[in-house]
């Protein structure tokens, strides 16, 4: 099993192993390199969890975890993040906060100040991508919840990470912007190839983007199916109302309401 | 006239209201000067006496300033050691509010017989006052960061320093300029006490000798002086917040 990210038989505990919450056991998973994986399962399963393990910002107690075929032993930054929340800071423009992880990530912090002319033209290319071409001065604040998130997806891929992890991104978001996101990312995805990791509690939304879906068991979260989503790429919007489509998403609901009762 | 004309004028109109009404009752009342000076009473006294009011005043204005921007200064040194350090926290706080507690009129003894009556205790304890809200402010506003935005930038390989420089220091700006606003009209308190104590001269000072010799008008036309200084400084205060993190008043512009 060499995939781009590979987790096995992964423990983790919060708060001392004795008295402490044990959040994830036995969890295996690969992605492969430019898959597109998502991550389904009752809430408070693990799924968060997850994320942090697999960027380094947290360490299992037991197992392994790989990520671009090297053992991760802290943060890893080959990895972009995005979060329901869209943080985007107050006091910067747009623009300004896409730009954000150049200042922190190598090999752009050193260039950062030298090479600002190709980053910015750089950032607002990715802006007009997701359709905010021209919103580069607004601050956040003067952008609706989809625009702030767009902008968000941006700041995730604007170092060109290998991985992006998306942490259920569009779970605030009103029905028609959650499906317009699904089709920016899904372009986004096939544009610039990145390896990602949806976590979701959204199945639609699964369905829709991911190549393979896992479903979480209720805590302690461990991946109890593998769902291989079969759909060709480019899908349109109208896959969602399919019945081939809608199948797969009954499958999956069936599945995460046994882990609930089972809990 | 429009509805924002009138709350621009609104403090105007409060205020002199105010001071109708006290002329008005002292009049009908007949309260003795002694007891109550009417506001004309007063105006009469500060025209009487503006030269030592004015004197005053500058010494006053002088030692609370001086005060204040070392409770900045230091308010905001210590403020990010303790919202970057989660062991400097837990160790300094239970402190500060311990010296927090302390009336600080009661230290203002201990600071004449360090230094002799005068300025540096009027400066000091205008400091030790407005010290605190600052230090805690500044402190919140750090501690107070994202733990999704912490997340994003720690996984891009950010250090504490990355975090703090881009988005904890940043953050804290509004809780710092708001606190100020505080710390300034506790900068007063601070040195108006020592002044009362401990000094020879200051608006205090003069308040204290004024009400000796039974110039009740006078120490009122201090109070007053000290209410007008006050705000003044908070005006600028809250102008310089206005000025300085405009992005935290968002329903404020366009
Ligand atoms: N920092 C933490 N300290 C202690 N317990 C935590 C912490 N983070 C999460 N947990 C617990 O671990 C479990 C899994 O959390 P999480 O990964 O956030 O779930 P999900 O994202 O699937 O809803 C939950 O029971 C949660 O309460
Ligand atoms: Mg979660």
């Amino acid at each position: 099993m060499t995939g781009f990210v590979d987790l096995r038989d992964v423990r983790l505990t919060y708060g001392g192993a004795a008295d402490g919450t044990l959040a994830l056991d036995g969890l295996t998973m690969s992605v492969q390199k430019g898959e597109f994986a998502a991550v389904v399962g009752p809430s408070g399963c693990g799924k968060s969890t997850l994320m942090k393990l697999a960027t380094g910002l947290i360490a299992p107690q037991n197992g392994t975890i790989e990520v671009a075929g090297h053992e991760v032993d802290g943060p890893v930054s080959v990895a972009g993040m995005a979060f329901q929340n869209p943080s985007m800071l107050p006091w910067r423009s747009s623009l300004a906060n896409v730009m954000l992880p150049l200042e922190i990530v190598q090999p752009h912090r050193s260039k950062f100040r030298s090479e600002k002319q190709a980053y910015t033209a750089k950032a607002e290319a990715l802006l007009e991508l997701v359709g905010l071409k021209g919103f580069g001065d607004k601050y956040p604040w003067q952008l609706s919840g989809g625009m702030q998130q767009r902008a968000n997806l941006c700041r995730a891929l604007i170092h060109d990470p290998a991985l992006l992890m998306l942490d259920e991104p569009f779970g605030a978001l009103d029905a028609f912007t959650r499906e317009e996101l699904w089709q920016v990312m899904r372009d986004l995805h096939a544009e610039k190839g990145f390896t990602t990791i949806l976590v979701t509690h959204d199945l639609r939304e699964a369905v829709f983007l991911a190549d393979k879906v896992f479903v979480m068991s209720a805590r302690p979260g461990t991946i109890i199916r593998e769902r291989e989503v079969p759909f060709e790429r480019p899908r349109p919007i109208e896959l969602t109302y399919e019945s081939a489509f809608n199948d797969i998403v009954h499958e999956l609901r069936d599945l995460i309401a046994d882990a609930r009762a089972a809990a | 006239m429009t509805d924002s004309r009138w709350i621009t004028a609104a403090p105007w109109l409060w205020a002199i209201g105010l001071f109708v009404l006290w002329e008005g009752s002292v009049q009908v009342l007949d309260i003795p000067v002694i007891i109550l000076p009417a506001p004309s009473d007063i105006w009469v006294a500060t025209v009487k006496y503006w030269s030592p009011i004015w004197k005053n005043s500058v010494q006053t204005l002088y030692t609370t300033v001086v005060g204040f921007i070392m409770a900045v200064v230091g308010g905001m040194a210590l403020g990010l050691a303790i919202g970057w350090s989660r062991s400097i926290y837990a160790g300094l706080y239970p402190i500060m509010i311990g010296f927090n507690s302390i009336p600080k009129v009661a230290v203002v003894p201990i600071l004449v017989i360090w230094f002799g009556i005068g300025t540096i205790p009027a400066v000091l304890t205008a400091f030790l006052i407005a010290f605190f809200p600052i230090v805690v402010n500044v402190a919140t506003g750090l501690a107070t960061i994202e733990p999704e935005m912490e997340d994003v930038l720690r996984a891009l390989g950010a250090k504490k320093h990355d975090i703090m420089l881009k988005v904890g220091i940043p953050r804290a700006m509004p809780y710092l300029f708001g606190s100020m606003k505080v710390a300034i009209t506790l900068a007063f308190v601070g040195s108006v006490i020592s002044e009362s104590i401990a000094a020879n001269s200051g608006l205090g000072y003069m308040m204290q000798l004024a009400q000796s010799q039974f110039n009740v008008p006078l120490v009122w036309a201090g109070l007053v002086a000290l209410a007008v200084l006050g705000i003044i400084m908070y005006a600028l205060m809250a102008w310089l917040e206005m000025r300085m993190t405009g992005w935290a008043h968002r329903g404020n512009r366009s």
